[in-house]
């Protein structure tokens, strides 16, 4: 395989990868990432009122779905997908023929590097899900695929070819991913830290999954990557990718992938009202408490050697560990069936690898 | 957040390997002088140190180490393992510890990277075992827990070790740089993190720091390889201490933290001349991974000196006959452990378990 390092950006998995991209307002900041975007299919998924026509800029090669397009498709079982919340991207992801997604928000634009130059945040998201991750001993110098660095003293020889990265988790300057108390007691924070690093988070260890700048090999983890109920009719708001990278971090474990997070960086424009959030948070703060144990705790059977499986494994255990923590959790357990029966609908004949656990690799 | 430290709460523990520390000295005057330093000289080094005025320091060699430890330990304070004679016989709540080849680096700005300062802002502010913030250090300025942050695990726990990291030269081991000869790490990456309980980590000795108090006894002299030399490329002492330490942590609740700061470590000998000792090491670390992941300690072990305890008995029965080397090494770590609780001060607080 040649060196990401070398292939012009333009070529990239030109015909692997789709864009996902939530809106229920406008798609004006495509504009911005038109050089770096425009060579890719983009899917949309128009959130709110379907009669709405959300335009989409010239020269793009595009398919765009609204509500009434998810119910078409998938009958009653559209019920699993969301309603008047970005969670509804996931249904991107089921109906994308390519084997690599990445998503965005459309309050997302172009950042720049410490010299000023524009990241082209897709090249570096690439580059993350071509080479691999080492999920099983941490590399002090980060990313040792990178050019310019390798692994270090004492890291042992047999884990240097590291396994597939599944998940490549990218994060923001300027508005800082942060919940509602935290942004109400720090209105004016901006992240203005650089940090020149990839790294792989290890095995073992969860992390709160933003959705805002992710890309993901669909094929490898695709069905693991159900952003939930929420939204419309729901309890809760705002956990959507936590959610889905709770889940995927449990079965990338499992399955023996990595997940990577660091660069690359995009330049978060828009700061939601924290009010809004707070009461779109609020259960998600008391029930966490709960969900970050039940996720820590959770093993998966040897035959769960598929994503659709461990993922009905995830559902069984959410249904009967944390059913008693609300009811919502019955619903949401039984959402992710109906997702898995979806996805496997729409992607029928093994789209989705299993993997065999690799030999001595894992604990 | 970081709490104040007092100039004598902190030891700068120094192992010298080269007996002309003129520059060496001079170089880290700015950072180093209002600090007490404890410099240990390698006993095998023959001609008498040379070091510049003005310092508040003690100077320990082989007569003081003779005379501390007597002749009935295994341990042998030679070649960079001489810098734990230091960590024994400090009386300070916290330590760092750079290599003698090592100068201040400077950061994109241009400005000197006060490697006191960072290391005491690591051990200080609070490390984040349990869950993986996206925008690392979060008590770092500028930066918080990010959204999906369990709130009970904001406050965290205590930092126990801080591994700072390497410009120019960097930790590679011998056939890493000799194949890549020409390779100097010249990227800066701002950010300090915590390492994930459960997860280990190749700590280097290059650069470290520690909250003697809480940790020291783990810090292990112990790992000698038989073709041991007076390059990094030639020792695994660091690594093999670095993981006891780390498993002793994840047992007790503490942190280790690593990143920031930097160090410029000056170019020094040749890779391809340590590559015929150094695959000794290189080869150990196959089996020394997967032991280090799969010791578990005993619920009833809750002070630092009884893990080590611990960890060197499996190490014994596990590792002992696979190599002399482990066996060796086992021993030491009980040694060493003795030796902490007759000579270093006051012996370690067990955390809350």
């Amino acid at each position: 395989m040649a060196d990401p390092a070398t292939i012009s950006p333009a070529t990239l998995l030109k015909d692997e990868l789709d864009i996902v991209i939530p809106t229920i307002r406008n798609l004006d900041f495509l504009e911005m990432w038109r050089p770096f975007f425009q060579p890719y299919h983009l899917i949309i998924v128009q959130d709110g009122d379907p009669s709405k026509a959300i335009k989409v800029p010239e020269g793009f090669d595009y398919e765009l779905y609204n509500r009434n397009d998810i119910n078409r498709i998938l009958g009653p079982k559209a019920s699993c997908i969301s309603f008047k919340d970005s969670a509804c991207r996931c249904f991107g992801y089921m109906v994308s023929k390519k084997k690599y997604i990445y998503t965005i928000d459309d309050d997302c634009f172009v950042a720049k590097d410490p010299s000023g130059k524009d990241i082209n945040a897709l090249e570096q998201h690439i580059k993350n899900l071509l080479s691999p991750s080492t999920p099983f001993f941490f590399n002090t110098l980060y990313d040792p695929y990178r050019a310019g660095a390798d692994f270090v003293r004492g890291y042992p020889f047999s884990l240097r070819e590291g396994v597939p990265t599944a998940v490549s988790h990218g994060l923001w300057l300027n508005i800082p991913d942060y919940d509602a108390p935290t942004q109400l007691v720090k209105p004016l924070e901006r992240n203005t830290r650089y940090v020149d690093a990839v790294m792989t988070i290890p095995k073992g260890t969860l992390f709160p999954m933003c959705g805002m700048n992710l890309a993901f090999d669909r094929e490898l983890i695709g069905p693991a990557m159900y952003f939930g109920l929420m939204g419309d009719g729901q309890p809760i708001g705002r956990y959507d990718d936590m959610w889905a990278g709770w889940c995927t971090k449990v079965i990338c474990d499992h399955l023996g992938w990595g997940v990577k997070t660091g660069l690359p960086y995009i330049w978060h424009s828009k700061a939601s009202n924290p009010f809004v959030n707070l009461r779109k948070e609020y259960k998600g703060i008391y029930w966490q408490e709960e969900l970050i144990p039940f996720f820590q705790s959770v093993t998966l059977p040897k035959d769960c050697t598929s994503v659709q499986k461990c993922y009905i494994e995830i559902a069984n255990q959410v249904k009967a560990k944390l059913g008693k923590v609300d009811d919502y959790f019955n619903k949401l357990a039984d959402a992710m069936v109906t997702w898995i029966e979806a996805w496997d609908e729409l992607n029928p004949s093994g789209a989705s690898k299993s993997s065999d656990l690799p030999n001595g690799v894992s604990k | 957040m970081s709490l104040a430290i007092k100039d004598d709460e902190v030891d700068i523990v120094i192992g010298a390997l080269r007996s002309d520390l003129t520059t060496f000295m001079n170089e880290w005057r700015p950072m180093f002088s209002q600090f007490h330093l404890i410099i240990v000289k390698d006993p095998d080094l023959k001609e008498e140190l040379k070091i510049p005025e003005g310092f508040n320091l003690d100077v320990y060699g082989k007569p003081d180490i003779d005379q501390v430890v007597g002749s009935s330990t295994s341990i042998l304070f030679s070649g960079y393992s001489c810098r734990y004679f230091g960590y024994l016989v400090s009386r300070k709540k916290y330590i760092i510890s750079v290599d003698d080849d090592c100068l201040p680096a400077r950061d994109p700005k241009g400005f000197l990277v006060d490697v006191v300062a960072q290391h005491i802002s690591n051990l200080t502010n609070p490390a984040t075992p349990f869950f993986f913030n996206t925008l690392y250090e979060p008590y770092a300025e500028g930066a918080d827990f990010v959204r999906g942050y369990p709130f009970s695990l904001r406050g965290g726990v205590k930092c126990a070790l801080s591994c700072g990291l390497w410009l120019n030269l960097a930790d590679y081991d011998a056939p890493t740089q000799a194949l890549k000869a020409r390779q100097r790490n010249s990227r800066y990456v701002d950010a300090v993190m915590t390492v994930p309980a459960g997860s280990l980590i190749p700590i280097s000795g290059i650069n470290i720091a520690f909250e003697r108090e809480a940790v020291g006894p783990a810090l292990v002299p112990a790992l000698k390889l038989a073709g041991e030399g007076k390059c990094r490329w030639e020792t695994m002492e660091d690594i093999w201490s670095g993981l006891c330490v780390k498993v002793v942590c994840d047992h007790l609740g503490l942190g280790v933290k690593t990143g920031l700061p930097y160090i410029w470590r000056t170019d020094r000998g040749d890779p391809i001349a340590s590559l015929k000792k150094e695959w000794e090491g290189v080869k150990l670390m196959e089996e020394v991974i997967p032991f280090f992941q799969s010791v578990r300690l005993p619920r009833e072990a809750t002070t630092v000196e009884e893990c080590i305890v611990e960890v060197a008995n499996a190490v014994k029965e596990r590792l002992g006959s696979m190599d002399p080397v482990f066996a060796r090494a086992a021993k030491a770590m009980l040694d060493w452990v003795k030796l902490w609780q007759s000579v270093g001060s006051s012996s370690s607080r067990s955390s809350a378990v």
